[in-house]
């Protein structure tokens, strides 16, 4: 099971807003959207933009490392970070 | 009985409510909404539904809606795309319900119109419009390419008019399968030659509440009316200090009452002339304009309004409000002799509409 780990800011766009950390059963980065998406709906589309693909400024850690690809794959112990990219004003 | 009429507020920070009685001499100011995510409008349906539309640089695109006067909110943008091989919607422009309440109409950018007949659940993208043989050549104005006005005719819900900028009206007949451009009469100075088909920058346009076929707008270049339904446009800029400004509102009555805000041009800053704050007022559907600045900052107010951020309310006299890129809403309890402000220091204000509830 993947470690998951959500900003704030993202599940206060949910009227039953998922935990900060939980953890999810995933192969990849995308079964991990999909998997997230089908227990809180509409959060693939918060997520992700056309192609499909990580909105350009949503960043993915995984154990560490920032991923881009969905096909990204994901291990039992794995490490997941979503963090929005920082910005001003 | 009494009345309580509201105000609300979209800025680049959340979605506010302002409050207040019949009287409108009080505020009372509620907020943010919506997680402050940029909110390019904010509206409430006529079944009282609030919903507010807009685009988060990291989320995207979406379409709020609360259910019990603000104190939750959910969020949806299912179906609010072009496919995964299009540009992707990044922003909200536009909110218009039809008046009955069931079909939720959006505008959006990059330009294109989606509605939704399951309060905001799900959006369906009328696919009709940038099917129109002129989308290859739509150009962005400064705010983008964006649709930004949506006329529904009240007594035909097939029928509709868009405004996108800066491309110009269109018209549907056919609930959006096919669409002419709706041009006709409206300069394009910025064209070389004679006024193109298409490629005008219309501002913002709003339909005679009174008489489909009479629609109105606020151009980059000059303030039109027309009375055929958009076929043709005559230029009733006349005696306004510029023929440049954004938004514009019509009296929900008596709609020869209309109301703009002119300002300075696109290379001098589009903001109130001379520092002076000023709404224009015409009484016979732009034949003629009044200045109106009574209790509104009269120098050293470089203040700027954009296309959305103008209403009215429906009590008699109808109330006016403005909203300002600085944080300010103005406020005139009778349609603009006398002016106050109802709120300051808020973030910059997109868009205002008002309403009176019976309460």
């Amino acid at each position: 099971m993947a470690q998951v780990y959500l900003p704030r800011s993202l599940v206060a766009l949910f009227v039953e807003p998922p935990p900060r950390h939980l953890t999810v059963e995933a192969s990849s980065l995308g079964d991990l959207v999909e998997d997230l998406d089908a227990r809180w709906p509409g959060m693939a589309d918060r997520l992700l933009e056309p192609g499909p693909q990580i909105r350009v400024h949503i960043n993915v850690f995984v154990n560490g490392e920032r991923e881009r690809d969905l096909r990204t794959p994901l291990a039992s112990d794995s490490v997941v970070h979503v963090i929005p990219a920082v910005a001003g004003g | 009985m009494r009345d309580k009429v509201e105000v609300l507020v979209g800025t680049k920070k959340g979605a506010f409510i302002l409050e207040s009685d019949a009287a409108r001499q009080q505020w009372r100011v509620r907020g943010p909404f919506c997680e402050t995510w940029p909110i390019h409008h904010f509206v409430r349906a006529s079944d009282g539904t609030l919903y507010a539309g807009g685009g988060s640089n990291w989320y995207g695109a979406t379409v709020f809606r609360s259910d019990d006067e603000g104190a939750t909110w959910s969020q949806s943008s299912a179906g609010l795309t072009y496919g995964d091989d299009e540009p992707k919607v990044t922003n909200i422009w536009n909110l218009t319900p039809s008046a009955d309440g069931k079909t939720l109409y959006a505008g959006v950018e990059p330009a294109g119109l989606f509605r939704s007949d399951d309060r905001g659940e799900t959006w369906t993208h009328v696919a009709g419009l940038r099917e129109h043989p002129s989308q290859p050549e739509w150009q962005p104005g400064n705010g983008g390419l964006i649709l930004h006005s949506i006329a529904i005719d009240p007594t035909d819900a097939h029928h509709l008019w868009v405004g996108i900028s800066s491309v110009g009206a269109f018209e549907t007949t056919d609930g959006g399968k096919t669409w002419e451009t709706r041009n006709k009469g409206v300069r394009a100075d910025f064209y070389p030659g004679p006024p193109p088909d298409f490629g005008q920058c219309v501002h913002k346009m709003l339909i005679d509440p009174s008489d489909p076929q009479r629609l109105i707008q606020q151009n980059h270049c000059g303030v039109y009316r027309s009375d055929d339904g958009g076929a043709s446009w005559t230029e009733i800029t006349n005696n306004l200090p510029s023929d440049f400004g954004f938004p514009m509102a019509v009296h929900p009555r008596r709609p020869e009452t209309m109301w703009v805000i002119p300002m300075t041009g696109p290379g001098e800053g589009r903001h109130m002339i001379d520092g002076h704050a000023a709404v224009w007022r015409s009484r016979d559907r732009g034949d003629s304009w009044e200045q109106l600045d009574a209790g509104l900052p009269l120098q050293n107010a470089y203040l700027t309004v954009l296309r959305e951020a103008m209403g009215t309310d429906r009590l008699d006299p109808t109330g006016v409000y403005f909203g300002t890129s600085t944080g300010q809403v103005f406020g005139s309890a009778d349609e603009g002799e006398n002016w106050q402000l109802l709120a300051d220091f808020l973030p910059d204000v997109w868009s205002v509409e008002a309403a009176s509830i019976e309460g």
